[in-house]
């Protein structure tokens, strides 16, 4: 029947036409030293990685993952041949505790003297032996400042019946938890079942008046107006702010999650010198900042700020104020009690 | 005449001969499937590791778990959405198929490669797409309340009807396809007969059509139930991840709570459930062609 | 029963409808000047040219078109032996072992995914785009097993009979009497598995090593920086490619 022929010469023609401009950047090696950096999507942009390139000689190869837990879950699989990779600070320490981190040669890292003060010292690794910030920033909530009035400046805005059907909360258990223990007035990374069984009691109630529960496109959610209210790291609310200039971002007062990610190198890395490298590239000041203003994410090297544009500079949703700094919390890993939080979040999930 | 399938073949001595031909396949999935599986069974009797790796303690801790009516109920109303999905699966892609199955035989892999096409554009980006479609003020919404036939919005994302929704339009070429594979040798001189016998439409339909596409149906109804009972992605996007489908528990049981042995035994569970009824089903189909080949 | 017909129309115009509705609207998507496709801000061709500079999504779609080319014409190859080969075996026989084959298509993705990351990780198999290959084939087979089955039983064994009869060995009533017999079933199992292929998440997501990043990795992975329309833009020349190539073999049909 002709159509087989039909179908394989349409695969044939879409291989060649995509393999063709694809070819421009074969994976694998060529007899030129290849870099495989494995990240959150669009975290580099093409433009910067070129540069590095060509200083060096190499070829940086991206492979891309969109939460913590795939890439760790990769990585405790066993899977080999990435070089450096990027996990949040929470899933770093459990890296580093896992034995799948490099050990840093910082005399290779001199872009790491300038980090920002609070992430100097990070709590999982204070010497920067295993980890080094890049990217940080806040969760709080993106509203629509023409729709919601007065102002919030708590936790407890996303409880308010006025806006039922209007509200998105990230759908993270860790994150969701968190803002209501904080929103308790305690820890996010607390262990009690008490605290724990309290807080599904008022996320619970919360669950009508929540339309969905999104880590992914709220920020679509906000500038269409199908939310007013956004439970969500600062960047996409950021995003958001370009379609839709009504809408601000807060980080309410009983405080929330400080977040950031660090580059690592992989123990299994068999080019950790180049890695090391492209870690200290990846902070060099115009590096950090032309970043900063790609992503919507704030560098954590102090030395690009001169170099960063005023609007993602005085905007709180990238770069957070400093005196935001004394309510933000560490996520850090819960160990057994995670079982609990599982728990409660599917018994919310099924309510 | 009837002869049975495996007489006509022993025509040709080709018990000998058939294991050449089964045995690449069974070899490769033997090796590359059953395999891992085996180690996927064991795994769900270990333990969890406090940071998520794999205690090699051996109980039925995870399986003692699983007991909780909560996991009970999640298994409930995944398999009723699946089966939802899976009946209107059905009645959708009937006429299509038979349509096709009728048309002349060129045009057929033409119609055929039309259903196809839609799902070589990547699944996530369509939908995103019924996403917009089903929005508050999203094109349905926009259209119905031009047209005037509702005053009001209607809240259709974020529930459990676009979830089905958004199933049928993932799975609907997979009840096509069998159906259309099994309609294609439906004998039309037999339609036509019944037709001239001036047996009314719906006898036609249920008393000859569907009998002879049994197998087809019955391949069509798995490939839609089974892939539906297991989704996740579809739950978390159009029904805003406000219920838990015992796909999003397996994904985050190993994903998310990291906790491996878990997600293993919840999913031999499931798959014991699926195999159960799969047998099922196949002995019920079996019976039924049985007494028709004693009428 | 002209009546049956025009409602039989109806209803398959209906499903094509349901089918293109969504698609129609990601190609309108994709000349929309604004990056969220929530909200229309004119025409715009720059998504076509962003596409064309993403190198990125560019190698995806190469390595994903490879992967279900490769895996579709394997599990042609083993499926369709399967299918044939179990004629030969006695009643029971051929229900276990079809009941078997169906155990891939029954678990759930994750556990495939996960039983297979933990078999490569134990036999020291490094993850690549062959290790995603052979992840899909695990699931292609089966499928085109069920389908080539279903019309095998249909077919009429006089035909054998007489093949037999004219002194056909085994392998030659194959090649000339079954297979060409099962053409349709080939074929429409082989659109299946490549179109399950080019979809598939799960499975790919936990056998794709470095540099093995497929269309669905890449896109679910892009959403978290916000769904560029680049994707649109590719879907859009993935569906008008497939109706140009359509359009293409009508004409030559009519020749």
């Amino acid at each position: 029947m002709r159509s087989k022929w039909i179908g394989l010469s349409l695969c044939l023609l879409m291989f060649l036409f995509f393999g063709n401009a694809a070819c421009q950047r074969p994976s694998g090696d060529a007899g030129q030293k290849t870099l495989h950096y494995f990240t959150w999507s669009d975290y580099v942009g093409p433009e910067l990685l070129a540069e590095f390139e060509r200083r060096h000689g190499v070829r940086v190869v991206v492979d891309t993952f969109s939460s913590n837990e795939e890439l760790l879950a990769k990585l405790q699989g066993g899977a080999t041949g990435y070089d450096v990779t990027v996990p949040s600070d929470f899933m770093a320490a459990i890296m580093i505790q896992q034995g799948l981190i490099a050990e840093l040669d910082l005399t290779a890292l001199p872009n790491t003297a300038t980090l920002e003060d609070h992430l100097q010292h990070l709590p999982f690794d204070p010497t920067h032996r295993y980890a080094i910030p890049y990217l940080w920033g806040t969760v709080g909530i993106g509203y629509d400042s023409a729709v919601v009035s007065p102002p919030p400046d708590s936790w407890a805005v996303l409880w308010d019946p006025r806006y039922t059907g209007k509200i998105s909360m990230l759908n993270d258990q860790r994150e969701v938890f968190g803002a209501v223990l904080r929103s308790m007035g305690a820890s996010m990374n607390t262990k009690d079942p008490v605290l724990i069984e309290a807080a599904k009691a008022r996320l619970l109630v919360q669950k009508p008046l929540v339309k969905a529960y999104a880590s992914e496109h709220y920020d679509q959610l906000l500038a269409s107006g199908d939310v007013v209210l956004a439970h969500g790291w600062g960047g996409p609310v950021a995003r958001a702010m370009r379609d839709r200039p009504s809408i601000r971002y807060v980080v309410p007062k009983e405080g929330g999650t400080l977040w950031a990610d660090c580059l690592v190198v992989l123990k299994s890395s068999p080019r950790k010198e180049l890695a090391t490298q492209f870690i200290n590239y990846l902070l060099d000041p115009h590096v950090a900042a032309r970043t900063a203003e790609r992503l919507l994410f704030a560098s954590a090297n102090k030395a690009a700020r001169p170099f960063v544009p005023s609007r993602i500079l005085d905007n709180p949703a990238i770069y957070p104020p400093i005196d935001l700094l004394p309510r933000l919390e560490w996520m850090t890993d819960v160990g057994e009690a995670l079982r609990m939080y599982d728990r409660a979040w599917t018994e919310l999930k099924m309510h | 005449m009837k002869i049975s399938s495996h007489a006509r073949w022993a025509l040709f001595s080709g018990r000998a001969m058939s294991w050449w031909l089964l045995g690449p396949g069974l070899l490769w999935m033997g090796l590359l499937c059953f395999v891992p599986l085996c180690l996927i069974v064991v795994i769900s009797f270990a333990g969890r590791g406090t940071y998520g790796g794999i205690v090699w303690s051996f109980s039925l801790t995870n399986y003692l778990d699983l007991l909780h009516p909560l996991y009970a109920r999640i298994l409930g109303q995944s398999i009723l959405l699946a089966a939802g999905t899976t009946l209107l699966c059905l009645i959708m892609g009937f006429p299509l198929a038979y349509y096709i199955a009728r048309a002349a035989p060129r045009r057929q892999g033409i119609w055929l490669l039309l259903v196809m096409i839609p799902f070589w554009t990547n699944f996530l980006v369509r939908t995103y797409a019924w996403m917009f479609i089903l929005r508050t003020e999203g094109l349905l919404n926009t259209l119905l309340l031009k047209l005037g036939l509702i005053a009001t919005p209607i809240e259709l994302l974020y529930s459990n009807t676009a979830v089905v929704i958004g199933l049928i339009y993932g799975y609907l070429p997979f009840m096509v396809l069998p159906l259309y594979v099994a309609l294609e040798r439906v004998d039309r001189t037999l339609v036509e007969a019944a037709w001239d016998l001036y047996a009314t439409r719906w006898a036609v339909l249920f008393r000859i059509i569907l009998p002879l596409a049994r197998p087809g149906i019955l391949a069509g109804c798995l490939l839609v139930f089974i892939p539906s009972l297991g989704a996740f992605l579809t739950p978390d996007l159009l029904g805003g991840a406000r219920s838990m489908m015992i796909g999003n528990l397996i994904q985050h049981e190993f994903l998310v709570a990291r906790d491996w042995p878990l997600g293993a035994a919840i999913s031999c569970v499931l798959m014991l459930f699926v195999v159960g009824m799969m047998g099922w089903s196949l002995r019920v189909a079996k019976l039924l062609s049985q007494q028709e080949h004693e009428l | 029963m002209k009546q049956a017909d025009g409602w039989l129309w109806r209803l398959s115009l209906a499903n094509l409808l349901f089918l293109y509705g969504p698609i129609a609207v990601l190609i309108l998507f994709s000349f929309n000047a604004s990056r969220l496709s929530a909200t229309w801000q004119g025409w715009s061709l720059q998504w076509y040219r962003a596409l064309w500079a993403n190198q990125a999504l560019l190698a995806a779609t190469a390595n994903s078109l490879l992967v279900a080319t490769v895996s579709t014409l394997l599990a042609l190859l083993l499926g369709v032996g399967l299918a044939v080969g179990l004629e030969g075996l006695p009643g029971r026989r051929q229900h276990q072992i079809e009941q078997a084959m169906l155990l891939p298509l029954v678990i759930p993705e994750v556990m495939m995914g996960v039983s297979l990351l933990l078999f490569f990780v134990l036999l020291h198999i490094p993850l690549s785009l062959t290790t995603v290959i052979v992840g899909h084939t695990l699931f292609n087979v089966p499928v085109v097993m069920i389908i080539v089955r279903a019309r095998l039983r249909k077919l009429d064994p006089r035909l054998l009979e007489v093949a037999a009869d004219l002194g056909a060995s085994y392998w030659d009533a194959l090649r000339y009497v079954t297979i060409p017999l099962l053409r349709p079933a080939i074929v429409g199992a082989a659109l299946m598995a490549f179109t399950i292929s080019l979809d598939d998440f799960i499975v790919t997501f936990f056998t794709a090593g470095p540099g093995a990043t497929t269309l669905p990795l890449k896109v679910y992975s892009m959403i978290k920086s916000g769904m560029s329309p680049e994707i649109n833009a590719l879907s859009a020349l993935f569906v008008v490619l497939s109706m140009g190539l359509i359009g293409l073999s009508l004409l030559l049909q009519r020749r």
